[in-house]
């Protein structure tokens, strides 16, 4: 089952590079982020990369391979043909730091901005009952590794660097989501955030965020659409404003 | 060459895991400053990883759990050699700190009638472990990792920001490696040195204290389910400044880790796909563990496969089956299995979930379980089989500290915590019990450390440059030979030689191998050679590691020759058996100064059990375990279930 694969990877960095050719024995069962390791073990030494659980867990082995994010440690080489050149290039929408790792702190900064959970008053710690079905809406959107796939293929940044001031992207909508569907989370008007400090208004339901997200997070229909549809609610519909008032939230 | 960044902190906090994390936010709490540092990115340590559970005895699906019975179990499940304050403490903390975790925002599965849901767990007596799914590692970390960053923005809002995060009082260091301790002329820590990745540029933390939090060490052996940040650094880096390292011979096997594709050999199966139902067979289909029941537990698991069965429903009145027993001994049978001829085709055993629950049942409750088999075995865990082996999960060992506050022995202002700190698991950690450990300890080691921090008032230990230049120098040598070994292959020998003779089954003469060939490894690894410059290099940092994953190996290996018996994570060929003179001793590494890099290893005798904690057994249980000598001061009425 071993054979030579044809790898092409790119390497260098912010100033520049290429994709460089490499000839790879391919194991049974391995995955393209085994074959990375053994490049660097054999051939490039210095080849820069992000891994650590190699189990789609941590979400840090994110690049693109023929053309396609995916998390390296989850593509197994079975998907390609033994004479399919394989091509490994770093995500697109953040700046390269050196070969396969880019730089997103733009993810962390934006991680930043959003307010924090907020403890319900009065509600001593161990006291807190929330309903299975409650907690599952948010818990869906809690599976997310950080990968950053779904903000890299959004094509409201992707190409687009002037819009990353405005806009959040789809990991922080699905973070401002979680936040308001919470039961027990104090914070008001995440949707309103979302509007208003995110961007959301930007996105125009592509589904490519939920088309690559490892974790098969429904972003767009769990997240963005009904964020987008409760902000126009809120905004015209006055019963929602006066029960707003009363609750407190939502 | 460029200067050397320098950031001053009240405490530094080496780890970004669930440990350090808590750590961090103990420490701030307090009112200090807090500087974290971190291998990878921020929520990537591997805390993340964690499937199973924290385990906190809440009561909330058995009202019968209390810490008590949490207390005995952890007891039970390190063989007695544990640290019994820091197993007291974990007992009775651990609830709060789960709960509290919930204020940060953490969601866990629920009960049904909405509290925290429970799951059974090895070794565990009652439902204990708080979950989500097999995420709850992810759980942990990203709620600590939000609780961070709301720490940040109320330090914005106090000094009049808006929005957004401060990071004057709080900071992230993320992908940067501390290589060094540094101490002043008394021997106190006053900070560490390190590298950024990306650019390789060079810092000094000043810091009065420094909490070590970096896990484990398990990237020194060929199969594991760690990942490449466990090299031991903390262990190396606090034996390097001084302090001491305790039950470094136990090293913890999980019983199920995959076997197949070999390119995933080691990864992690959880336990709880056993504490969910799913029994071990062997190549003739038998339900081998029940053959495998040691002594000590042999009144706490069911005789039959029936009893075993009606346990998951009606644990009151029936036996635990005995595929729940802790890991050291599931490990151990699957190795005895195989070695007897009766493993699975690729060198392991068969975990049946398939045939035991529903499709819907196995979705809900292991899908990441599920996801990993098919993605990566093509293995539909709902319709067939896994093939599972033994894989290096976790150390026992750590550096020696304080159980009240997490201070290191022998060093001032070193404090440590989570999997890289020794003594509460004793020779074996319970599953579970180590998200829990990260909570207590570091929030405890947090604490300690602001205290100690506030009890020096002005008077910082300084950092001595002679230091600075020394760390520089060794952590740039193998960038600037041209020439000399290559790291990934001296890696890769080292690993096979801890697999193949400090492994799960020990004995005296692999031992004395093993240690030979570290030796060589470690002269070659004078001459470790890094291609490239600086700039995110991970032949460079390899290179780096390697000293750490030396050291540590060394700890283990001599510790395993020295312990003339079995014990938990530590199983010998030529001394099966557990012997009760060795229970009451701890085995304690050192780097002497002047001992030229050896590590030396004394005994010290364990302080004796407080009265009201050994009432909690029964005289019949402590026989097991304690020596005569020591039984003789046990009255006949003593003690038992409460
Ligand atoms: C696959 C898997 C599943 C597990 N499941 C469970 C479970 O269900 N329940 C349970 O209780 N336990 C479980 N464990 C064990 C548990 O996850 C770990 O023991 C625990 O997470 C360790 O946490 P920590 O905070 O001590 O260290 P970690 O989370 O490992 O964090 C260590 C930190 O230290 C940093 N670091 C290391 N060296 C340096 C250095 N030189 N300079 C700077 N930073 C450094 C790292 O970058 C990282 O941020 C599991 C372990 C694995 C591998
Ligand atoms: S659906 Fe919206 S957020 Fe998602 S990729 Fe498309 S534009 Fe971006
Ligand atoms: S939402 Fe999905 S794609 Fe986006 S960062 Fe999270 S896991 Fe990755
Ligand atoms: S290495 Fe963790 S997701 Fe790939």
């Amino acid at each position: 089952m071993t054979y030579d694969a044809h790898f092409r990877v790119w390497r260098g960095d912010a100033d520049g590079g290429d994709l460089q050719d490499f000839t790879v024995e391919v194991n049974e069962g391995e995955v393209v982020l085994d074959i990375i390791h053994r490049l660097q073990a054999t051939q490039a030494n210095d080849l820069a990369v992000r891994w650590n659980c190699k189990a789609g867990k941590c979400g840090s082995c994110s690049a693109e391979i023929n053309g396609r994010p995916r998390l390296m440690c989850m593509t197994r080489m079975s998907n390609f043909t033994e004479d399919e050149t394989v091509t490994v290039t770093p995500m697109r929408t953040f700046p390269v730091m050196k070969d396969l790792v880019t730089d997103v702190s733009f993810n962390y900064v934006k991680a930043e901005q959003i307010p924090a959970f907020a403890p319900p008053e009065g509600v001593a710690p161990g006291e807190y009952r929330m309903a299975q079905v409650d907690v599952q809406r948010s818990q869906e959107f809690r599976k997310c590794i950080e990968c950053f796939m779904c903000q890299n293929v959004c094509h409201v940044i992707r190409d687009h660097e002037e819009n990353k001031e405005a806009f959040a992207g789809p990991r922080f909508f699905i973070r401002a989501a979680e936040l308001d569907m919470h039961p027990l989370d104090a914070g008001t008007d995440r949707a309103e955030f979302a509007r208003d400090a995110q961007g959301v208004g930007m996105c125009n339901i592509t589904k490519c965020c939920t088309e690559v997200c490892p974790e098969h997070i429904k972003i767009t229909d769990n997240a963005i659409i009904p964020m987008k549809e409760r902000v126009v609610d809120r905004r015209y519909d006055p019963l929602t404003i006066l029960a707003r008032k009363v609750r407190g939230k939502k | 060459m460029p200067e050397i960044e320098t950031h001053s902190y009240d405490v530094l906090v080496i780890g970004a895991g669930g440990a350090g994390l808590r750590a961090a936010i103990a420490a701030r709490q307090e009112g200090l400053s807090v500087g974290i540092v971190c291998k990878s990115l921020f929520g990537k340590a591997h805390t993340v990883m964690a499937e199973g559970g924290a385990a906190a005895s809440m009561g909330n699906v058995n009202p019968h759990d209390n810490w008590m019975v949490h207390f005995r179990d952890t007891m039970r499940g390190g063989k007695f050699l544990n640290s019994w304050r820091m197993a007291e403490l974990h007992a009775k903390e651990a609830p709060d700190r789960v709960w509290e975790l919930e204020t940060y925002g953490a969601l866990f599965d629920r009960t049904p009638e909405g509290k925290i849901s429970q799951r059974n767990f090895g070794g565990h007596e009652y439902p204990r472990l708080a979950h989500v799914g097999d995420r709850t590692g992810l759980e942990l970390i990203r709620t600590m990792q939000q609780k961070i960053v709301s720490l940040q923005q109320d330090d914005a809002r106090a000094a009049g920001q808006q929005t957004g995060a401060s990071h004057d009082k709080l900071r992230v260091f993320a992908e940067t490696t501390i290589t060094e301790l540094l101490r002043d002329e008394s021997g106190a820590v006053a900070g560490a040195f390190g590298y950024r990745r990306e650019d390789g540029g060079l810092l000094v933390f000043r810091a009065p204290a420094v909490i070590i939090a970096t896990g484990g060490i398990g990237k020194s052996f060929k199969v594991t389910s760690n990942s490449w940040e466990y090299t031991g650094d903390g262990h190396a880096l606090a034996l390097r400044a001084g302090s001491s390292l305790i039950n470094m011979e136990f090293v913890q096997f999980h019983p199920t880790g995959m076997v197949w594709p070999p390119s995933v050999k080691g990864i992690l199966v959880t336990e709880s796909v056993r504490g969910d139902g799913g029994v071990l067979r062997n190549s003739e289909g038998k339900r081998f563990m029940f053959d495998y029941v040691p002594d000590v537990f042999r009144d706490q698991y069911a005789k039959t496969e029936d009893e075993g069965d009606r346990w998951y429903t009606d644990p009151d009145n029936n036996k635990r089956p005995p595929e729940l027993l802790p890991r050291d001994e599931v490990a151990r049978a699957i190795n005895s299995e195989v070695k007897a001829g009766r493993g699975s085709p690729h060198g392991g055993v068969f975990l049946d979930i398939a045939s035991r629950r529903s499709k819907e049942f196995i979705l809900r409750r292991l899908p990441s379980m599920h996801h990993q088999f098919m993605e990566l075995a093509d293995v539909d865990i709902t319709r067939e089989p896994m093939e599972v082996g033994p894989t290096c999960h976790y150390v026992m060992g750590g550096i020696e500290v304080d159980p009240d506050t997490g201070a290191a022995a022998r060093v001032p202002g070193l404090f440590a915590a989570g999997e890289s700190s020794g003594g509460m698991h004793g020779s074996n950690r319970l599953g579970g019990n180590s998200l829990s450990d990260l909570l207590v300890f570091g929030r405890r080691a947090g604490l300690g450390a602001a205290e100690y921090v506030k009890g020096l008032g002005g008077n910082r230990p300084a950092v001595p440059e002679a230091q600075v230049a020394a760390a520089e120098q060794v952590a740039l040598a193998p960038l600037q030979r041209t020439e000399g070994e290559n790291p990934y292959a001296l890696h890769a020998e080292l690993q096979q030689t801890m697999n193949d003779l400090v492994g799960i089954i020990r004995n005296a003469d692999e031992m004395q191998q093993a240690l030979d060939r570290l030796d060589t490894l470690k002269g070659r690894a004078q001459h470790l050679a890094a291609a490239g410059d600086r700039r995110f290099n991970p032949g460079w940092h390899l290179a780096l590691d390697l000293r750490n994953m030396l050291a540590v190996s060394e700890c283990v290996a001599r510790a395993a020759l020295l312990r003339q018996e079995s014990r938990g994570g530590h199983t010998r060929d030529d001394f099966p058996a557990m012997r009760a003179e060795w229970r009451a001793k701890n085995l304690v590494c050192t780097y002497p100064e002047g001992g030229g890099g050896h590590v030396e290893i004394v005994e010290q005798p364990m302080v004796p059990m407080r009265e009201d904690l050994l009432a909690l057994f029964e005289k019949k249980e402590l026989a097991k375990y304690l020596t005569d000598a020591e039984l003789a001061t046990i009255p006949e009425t003593h003690g038992g279930d409460k």
